[in-house]
């Protein structure tokens, strides 16, 4: 049970080493986001179907208001921005830079969640109201939590770019991307979820 | 820091267990994950057999009177999820896979081991926590299919549990297929062309795609019928608004390719044990490639066969029929590529051959009546009854057991290095081939003739060819005795086997057996034919 990964593999011939391995983590990584993506294409998928076969019943109240989620979007489309940079700054070597950048984009992403819930407590429906209102709450909750996650884990690499004893250095950058991969991805979902749910 | 586990460092051998206690840990050598998930597989099929031996049971007789109705309801819906989630899949996919792919890849671990680990440990508690539902409150009722309303109104805290246990079963499932991925794609040893790859990896690499792609929507579709469940909402509650159909499309959109992650890794296992005791090389090795990649795309768009009779519309109907009826195209490539492999070959009757013989006879005759079913005239007469319960289990016992027991006495010289008993294999699947036909053919009838399925009480005119296939249930139950004599009796005191007792060219036997933890004492070798059976380089071995 030595070499349990392809690390020994990977030492034996040092030059590719590294670069190898951090491809196939990022290969695991895509493949999981593409799975993570076909769960919401199945809640969207649900939501068209209920869309275009069940009509609202007499007297149940769904209707969105645009101002709030189209701030999200700038917000989530800004923090996208944010972290590139960061990742940008990694590149150069400037730490103290990169650390900036990420709690600037944890900034977004928790205002994100304080503008969902605030959107959340002023909406005119509940979660059991009817069908439509419980599909939009668990489409834009799970899409929540997704933020909620990827907050948290920008605040954790955040730490870790600090300078000096930081663990993530522009050598060490695989937990950086992979994040940074994650809140794209979960940006371009809200992107899908905004035209789904608010526009069409 | 850029490698994840730095073996000096870290020193994992000093801490993981050696000997039997091994296979108890939360070990990352692949060939222990693959033993763990084979072997727990199996307990969970002994249970799962035991509840369809209950199932039989009732059903020697009309009335029911073996057990009360709710009883019955669970107890089928137990043997069907224990059966699927926690037998086939984890087995078929997982013990198999892992055992095999790293060998065949030239790798010596699969691409994210610790992943591969959780993978396997999520398992036994929640197969354990399944069959405990049972205890609680009752277990769920609804089949294995879980439809609402049904799922909705039953008991709930079963149901719940059921829905939970499925979602980490289906959580494993994918990081299993995001790991195989990785593994097929990025750590093949180099020189090793994709084309050169034994068929269990493209198997492997087509039911990942499957697995990667559908586990989520169902993961998806059971959060929301939790939702119905816990908080009164309405998505399938059609009392409140919602709509039960929807779930069928998004249930089904999993558990078609759910039937293909059951027999894909089959067909790929069987393509490496045909070329072997055949000593002739696989036939149609590219033609194999397409069909299984065919299947994958053809599989993601034929659910709502399943769904003729929950008032389809007709261009839905006509689509679902047509793509159905495609399917039977790279799959009758396939069987006849397997007949064309036997074919003039130098055949050897072994426990091995005689499975995968029975596999291929089963599953013709499954995928016969796969074809038939997805006609509508034919699916609208026999849809819920009888006739589909013998189709699925001509394909997924018939078809996926028979190969997975075939695969156990092709590698178990491979796992311990002992030979097993031909004798008492050969006893265990003619008792198989004779009780499992025994038991599921006649069903063909009862379902022709209209007996509904998941009843237990039926009309007493078809009381005499229940208890025939009851008697083949009776078979197959006895069958499991000499296989269990056999597993222990060669553990014990079996011949040894040599490395390479079949002679045979796939990559894991050019190892010792058992092999080293590190798989090969050098360089992985580079097997650029691994059927290049009736050459001057097989008499080499």
């Amino acid at each position: 049970m030595t070499t349990l990964d392809s690390s020994k593999e990977i030492k034996k011939n040092d030059s590719e080493a590294s670069e190898h391995h951090e491809d196939f983590r990022m290969f695991g990584l895509i493949t999981f986001l593409i799975a993570d993506g076909m769960t919401f294409a199945g809640f969207f998928a649900a939501y068209l179907t209920y869309k275009a076969v069940n009509p609202l019943p007499d007297g149940a109240i769904y209707e969105l208001e645009l101002p709030i989620p189209t701030l999200n979007t700038i917000l989530l489309l800004v923090s996208s921005a944010t972290f590139h940079k960061a990742g940008k700054a990694l590149l150069k070597k400037k730490n103290s830079d990169t650390q900036k950048w990420l709690l600037v984009t944890a900034l977004l992403g928790i205002t994100f969640l304080i503008c969902q819930l605030f959107e959340y407590f002023n909406l005119p429906f509940g979660l059991t109201d009817n069908l439509f209102a419980s599909t939009f709450y668990a489409l834009t909750g799970f899409h929540g939590l997704h933020v909620t996650l990827g907050t948290l884990m920008i605040l954790i690499i955040s730490w870790q770019t600090r300078p000096k004893e930081g663990r993530i250095t522009n050598q060490n950058m695989f937990s950086l991307e992979a994040v940074e991969l994650y809140w794209h991805f979960v940006d371009g979902i809200w992107v899908i979820l905004f035209i789904i749910l608010y526009l069409l | 820091m850029t490698i994840s586990i730095d073996p000096q460092d870290s020193n994992p051998k000093s801490l993981q267990p050696k000997g039997w206690l091994r296979y108890f840990s939360f070990s990352l050598d692949h060939k222990v994950i693959g033993i763990q998930y084979l072997v727990c597989g199996f307990l969970f099929y002994l249970i799962g057999g035991t509840l369809a031996s209950a199932i039989r049971i009732e059903l020697a007789s009309p009335m029911s009177d073996f057990m009360p109705r709710d009883v019955y309801n669970q107890v089928l819906t137990l043997h069907g999820t224990i059966m699927i989630f926690l037998w086939i899949v984890p087995v078929v996919n997982g013990a198999f896979g892992n055992y095999l792919i790293p060998f065949y890849v030239g790798a010596r671990d699969m691409a994210f081991p610790r992943l591969n680990a959780v993978a396997f440990w999520l398992i036994p508690p929640s197969g354990l926590m399944l069959v405990a539902s049972y205890f609680v409150e009752g277990a769920a009722q609804a089949g294995w299919t879980a439809y609402p309303p049904l799922s909705i109104t039953t008991p709930q805290s079963g149901q719940i549990i059921w829905i939970m246990s499925v979602l980490l079963l289906g959580g494993s499932s994918i990081f299993g297929g995001i790991n195989f991925i990785a593994t097929i794609i990025k750590l093949r040893r180099p020189g090793l062309k994709l084309m050169q790859l034994p068929m269990y990896c493209w198997a492997m690499l087509g039911t990942s795609l499957l697995v990667v792609l559908s586990t989520p929507v169902l993961a998806g579709t059971l959060i929301l019928l939790s939702f119905d469940i816990v908080a009164h909402t309405g998505f399938f509650n059609p009392v409140l608004g919602g709509n039960v159909v929807v779930y069928q499309h998004l249930f089904w959109f999993y558990s078609h390719p759910a039937v293909y992650i059951m027999v894909l890794p089959a067909f790929g296992l069987v393509s490496e044990i045909l070329p072997v005791h055949s000593r002739k090389p696989l036939f149609g090795y590219t033609t194999m490639v397409f069909s299984i990649m065919g299947i994958v795309v053809l599989g993601l768009v034929v659910w709502a066969h399943h769904m003729f009779t929950s008032g389809t519309p007709p261009w839905m109907r006509l689509f679902f029929t047509i793509a159905t009826a495609f399917i039977a195209v790279p799959t009758g490539i396939k069987f006849f590529n397997w007949v064309a492999t036997l074919w003039g070959g130098k055949i050897s009757i072994n426990s091995a051959m005689l499975f995968s013989c029975g596999f291929i006879i089963n599953f013709v005759f499954g995928g016969i009546t796969g074809v038939a079913l997805a006609q509508v005239p034919f699916d609208i007469h026999v849809h819920d009854t009888y006739f589909v319960v013998a189709h699925f289990h001509y394909i997924v016992y018939g078809g996926t057991v028979f190969i997975i027991f075939s695969s156990i006495y092709h590698w178990f010289p491979k796992v311990t290095g002992k030979l097993m008993s031909e004798k008492l294999g050969i006893l265990h699947f003619a008792i198989t081939f004779i009780g499992f036909n025994l038991c599921f053919a006649p069903q063909h009838w009862l379902g022709l003739n209209g007996m509904p399925r998941r009843v237990a009480e039926y009309d007493p005119q078809f009381q005499f060819v229940n208890q025939i296939s009851s008697l083949g249930a009776l078979l197959m139950a006895i069958s499991t005795i000499p296989f269990l004599v056999n597993i222990f009796l060669s553990i014990k005191n079996g011949k040894d086997s040599g490395d390479n007792p079949w002679n045979a060219l796939t990559p894991e036997w050019l190892t010792s057996s058992p092999p080293p933890v590190e798989n090969w004492e050098g360089e992985a070798p580079l097997v650029e034919e691994p059927y290049g059976y009736g050459k001057p380089i097989s008499q080499e071995n």
